[in-house]
């Protein structure tokens, strides 16, 4: 059990700022009302924030990232299920590269 | 409005929030493993589960961690994936208000959507009792701190190398919550964008934490001038 300084802190930052985002929707966002904009920007946010994470990710990866993706979208789709989802999603990225060039 | 803060509220709030715990499992697993496999020792792994307690940031983090620890990539990805939690805490000040001193900021530290949702419910159907959101909270928090613990444990033990193939895991939890995500075609133009810049400015880009926040920047801006032009439809 060891606790690296660097990583302390890094944790400690982490923890930190999320506790920020968590205090300022209750100090904050009750008071001032967002404008249109403001909200909107918001409401993307969750989406665009995963496909801008996931895009390098699987386009760094070739057929086997896409693959993967497609399985784990249209399982997901198909059975509302994350463990069925990311299994499927695992096995179709496994299974094109194993056979890849 | 009466708000009670009774430890039968609590206790009611922690077996709500029981069967959800199982839906906690993949993704405290993968966490654990990916913790792992960075090279964060049991100990690391269980402050950051349990002192950031968002599961997709710590995904994020983790995806881009590095030796010495990465201290501004592993703020910029809290805070973009979690500012989402801002935008709960205006419902659920009411709740927050009806208790004091350390209780009212463990509520608003343990601000996370599984326990907003069934705050948010338990309001809809009248009932207000504040400490129903700690004991929501206090059942996550469990289930996070043992699926992580789990999760590490996993790694440790199988050791998989670098680049195996069960890591795509991380990327695919993702990939899973952009279905319920999509809220009709509306969504596709800026997911677009955001997918575009993120792979197109990525590479020019110092930390990679910033190529995934420009990317969300600029297709969520895209789409909210999108949906507020003409001032009807946002």
């Amino acid at each position: 059990m060891s606790l690296d300084p660097a990583t302390l802190a890094a944790i400690l930052a982490m923890a930190v700022a999320t506790f920020a985002c968590r205090a300022a929707g209750y100090l904050v966002l009750r008071r001032v009302q967002p404008g249109a904009v403001l909200r909107a920007f918001l409401g993307h946010l969750p989406g665009t924030l995963f496909v801008a994470f996931a895009a390098p990710a699987v386009a760094r990866e070739g057929w086997a990232g896409m693959a993967g993706a497609a399985a784990t979208l249209v399982v997901m789709r198909a059975t509302g299920s994350v463990p069925g989802s990311l299994f499927a999603g695992v096995a179709a990225f496994w299974a094109v590269r194993a056979l890849g060039p | 409005m009466r708000i009670a803060a009774t430890r039968a509220g609590f206790l009611r709030g922690a077996r709500a929030t029981l069967p959800l715990t199982v839906g906690l499992l993949p993704f405290g697993l993968v966490v654990g493993v990916l913790a792992q496999a960075q090279g964060l020792s049991a100990l690391e792994q269980v402050a950051m589960s349990a002192l950031v307690f968002a599961g997709a940031s710590q995904i994020l983090a983790l995806e881009l961690w590095a030796d010495p620890a990465p201290i501004a990539s592993a703020v910029l990805a809290a805070v973009a994936v979690n500012l989402r939690f801002a935008l709960m805490g205006p419902a659920l000040a009411p709740w927050i208000d009806a208790v004091r001193g350390w209780r009212r900021w463990l509520m608003v530290g343990t601000i996370v959507d599984h326990a907003w949702a069934l705050a948010i419910a338990e309001m809809r159907a009248g009932r207000h009792d504040a400490l129903f959101y700690l004991g929501s909270a206090a059942m996550l928090w469990s289930a996070w701190l043992i699926t992580t613990v789990l999760g590490h444990a996993l790694g440790a033990a199988v050791a998989l190398p670098r680049g195996h193939p069960l890591f795509f895991a991380a990327p695919a939890c993702f990939i899973a919550l952009l279905v319920p995500f999509w809220r009709g075609r509306g969504d596709a133009a800026p997911w677009a964008v955001a997918a575009a810049v993120s792979l197109g400015i990525g590479p020019l880009l110092p930390n990679p934490a910033l190529a995934v926040v420009a990317g969300a920047v600029a297709g969520s801006l895209a789409g909210a001038l999108r949906d507020t032009a003409g001032g009807g439809r946002g």
